[in-house]
């Protein structure tokens, strides 16, 4: 997927004077936040999760080569194949070179984020392979021909009206003066016309929610059906998968799935969470007669080792971004690249360079509530911080900040004078605008200024009453 | 493949280095293996460990809460009533695409001569489905289906409706319990590093009908799979 992540700043103000946007953010936040609380009450057991699940990904990471390889030889015990990939280029030869063997013409696809990832869909169509997009979010923005903006709601940026005028112009063999009075004529129609790709398709695609070294297993986690149809009709199946998608075992995968839907959307399972072992045995009347891995590396192994490791953990559940105020306000599509919100802000200057995704952990308020909802514990706020530092040693940051942060730095090493300014700078904006409370302009703060006002100072500086306090013995 | 092999070696060498260390020991990764064959349980939650005599009024009830709706049959000879009952009721066809299970092939089918009954894998045209289970979970009134010849998967996905036969005696307490079972059941020996292999080609976790709120975040259910789930819980001595 070709990114717009240096145009952030662009595209966030985009998204801002955007009214369709708007109004499906108004509508999609609230109640996703509603929702994992509700989830999350159903479980009394919760915290104690996450902990667990976060010791259960760290011991996996440390031994990834270990488990990796157990997962590996499972899957070929079992008749599966196994390719490994160590980037997106190397990934789609190797999807391409399975269709071709079964001279495959149409591809039907469960969601999967490293499709997006990879931009399989494109190098399919330059083959001559037709894709189809078969979870409901991502069809209609492949008739749209649009990126998703979630990681598990990809069309959560559309209206109904969006829908309508998608489907009118795409299903041209079906009335044209047929009603849509309610979103279930909506789902009634993607379901009929994607019926048939599905029983017409050569290979299935999908993605995996894990990987269990202990049976070879891939699994994914669904409420359409979709994905089961997906990997169960066509004659081959291929899983792609990332490399810190493995859990050890069974009981393991226990863990997470509690956490999963619950964190999600507020489920307490997910409709469907399927295990695929190896393609068809000899005695099963159906299922696909081949079952390939494509294991992609893409630059996850070298985040093992570094500050940001922790987020090999991610599950991809999404509550971080469904609770993060800077992703609530403009949206998945102005991160310009596959994952958007708080885990995008960590994860895509690793797998795409600081140098084009810099802006992203720089658009975050450090609210910390991404952290607090993450079941995997992920100290998302400090991996940002992490890669601001990144930034800065890199001098990727713009003039005007570092010499900004220059000459804070300067006074801060010099404590006298940095009192003695701040005290001073305070009383006279604290006279100024004693009358209205606040500024509206400010000279060198337009970056403020121009959306928001600016209290007046009153009282004290903050170092003047912390030193009153401890006299006071209050602190 | 030489390519394939030196990407896995590559792969595995970038973990390696990453976590300052060389292929571990045999000694240590010969404990790790041991856990996998171990597999020792993580925290089950209290939801998960209800006691046998209330599984089955738990499961329902978690079902219920799904969109899965539920009858009571106290033997098998009224199964083919009980179905023919439900067809009625919601109008649909008195065809049924059934597994070809031991359990449901020896169900008195004949007692209702109007019920149209053929065994096998799903032909896009079934209407609907009728299946067992090979167990059942009370945490969350989750059914799993297990592939095999006498469960094609096709069955679980492909028709409007879908009626599981599911016995009470097969209803655990928690996912942990049901995949002990299939560990029981369906094990042997391969060539796997914890060298046994249990797992059928599919294993679904079903959870009542299927559904969407990809459209305005608003939940409808009967997306690509089934629509109704109708779930015929079959008394045989406990729950």
């Amino acid at each position: 997927m070709l990114t717009t992540s240096p145009a952030f700043k662009q595209n966030a103000a985009r998204a801002l004077n955007d009214p369709g946007l708007q109004k499906a953010l108004a509508n999609v936040r609230p109640r996703f936040i509603e929702k994992r609380a509700k989830g999350v009450a159903t479980l009394p057991e919760f915290e104690q999760l996450r902990e667990i699940g976060r010791d259960l990904k760290n011991h996996t990471i440390a031994h990834l080569d270990v488990y990796l390889d157990a997962y590996a030889r499972a899957v070929e015990a079992q008749g599966g194949r196994v390719h490994w990939a160590e980037t997106a280029e190397d990934a789609r030869r190797i999807v391409l070179e399975i269709c071709r063997a079964v001279g495959a013409r149409t591809v039907t696809k469960g969601k999967s984020m490293i499709s997006e990832e990879i931009a399989l869909n494109e190098h399919l169509e330059a083959a001559g392979i037709q894709p189809v997009e078969t979870d409901l979010g991502e069809y209609i923005l492949q008739l749209r021909k649009e990126p998703p903006s979630h990681i598990i709601g990809p069309a959560f940026h559309l209206n109904r009206e969006d829908w309508i005028e998608a489907f009118r112009k795409s299903h041209t063999h079906r009335p044209a003066d047929r009603a849509f009075a309610e979103r279930r004529d909506l789902l009634t129609e993607a379901r009929e016309v994607l019926r048939d790709r599905f029983l017409a398709a050569d290979v299935g695609i999908t993605g995996a929610n894990m990987l269990i070294a202990e049976t070879g297993s891939s699994v994914i986690v669904t409420n359409e059906g979709n994905g089961d149809l997906t990997q169960t009709l066509p004659k081959v199946h291929i899983v792609l998968a990332s490399i810190e998608k493995v859990v050890p075992t069974l009981e393991d995968a226990c863990v997470i799935l509690r956490m999963l839907a619950r964190s999600a959307v507020g489920q307490d399972f997910s409709t469907y969470v399927t295990f695929s072992t190896g393609p068809r045995r000899p005695e099963d009347p159906d299922g696909p007669e081949q079952y390939h891995v494509v294991l992609l590396d893409n630059g996850r192994s070298n985040m093992v080792g570094t500050e940001f490791q922790d987020m090999l953990r991610c599950i991809r559940c999404a509550a971080c971004m469904n609770h993060c105020p800077v992703y609530g306000s403009v949206g998945g599509h102005s991160y310009g690249w596959v994952y958007p919100g708080p885990m995008g802000a960590v994860l895509t200057p690793s797998l795409i360079g600081v140098d084009k995704a810099g802006h992203l952990p720089n658009a975050s308020t450090f609210c910390g509530r991404c952290e607090s909802v993450c079941p995997m514990k992920i100290p998302l706020p400090k991996m940002m911080r992490h890669w601001r530092e990144r930034e800065f040693e890199r001098h990727l940051t713009p003039r005007a900040t570092r010499v900004g942060l220059g000459v804070w730095a300067w006074f801060a090493k010099r404590p006298g004078i940095y009192r003695l300014g701040t005290r001073i700078a305070m009383r006279t904006l604290g006279l100024i605008g004693r009358r209205r409370g606040r500024f509206a302009w400010l000279p060198l703060a337009k970056g403020w200024t121009s959306g928001r006002d600016m209290p007046a100072p009153e009282g004290e500086t903050f170092h003047a009453r912390y030193e009153r306090l401890k006299r006071q013995g209050l602190v | 493949m030489e390519q394939g092999i030196d990407a896995r070696a590559r792969i595995l060498g970038r973990i390696r280095r990453g976590l300052r260390r060389g292929p571990l020991p045999d000694s240590l990764a010969a404990g790790l293996v041991a856990r996998l064959r171990t597999h020792p349980r993580n925290l089950v939650p209290a939801r998960g460990r209800t006691p046998p005599a209330e599984r089955a009024a738990r499961f329902a009830a978690e079902l219920e809460k799904e969109h899965g709706t539920v009858a009571r049959a106290a033997s098998a000879a009224e199964i083919p009533g009980l179905i023919a009952a439900y067809l009625a009721q919601h109008n649909l066809p008195a065809a049924l695409r059934v597994a070809p299970d031991p359990l449901l092939e020896r169900l008195p089918w004949a007692d209702r001569p109007m019920l149209k009954v053929a065994f096998g894998r799903a032909e896009p045209s079934d209407a609907v489905s009728v299946t067992s289970c090979f167990a059942a979970v009370a945490e969350t009134g989750t059914m799993l289906m297990l592939s095999g010849p006498d469960h094609p998967t096709t069955l679980n996905i492909l028709p409007d409706t879908h009626i599981v036969v599911l016995r009470t005696s097969r209803i655990v307490g928690a996912y942990e319990d049901a995949f002990d079972l299939i560990r029981a059941e369906r094990g042997t020996a391969g060539a796997t590093p914890t060298g046994t292999r249990f797992m059928p080609r599919n294993v679904m976790m079903i959870t009542g009908p299927s559904r969407s709120a990809d459209i305005e975040q608003t939940l409808e259910l009967g997306a690509h799979g089934p629509r109704r789930v109708h779930v015929i819980l079959l008394e045989d001595g406990t729950g």
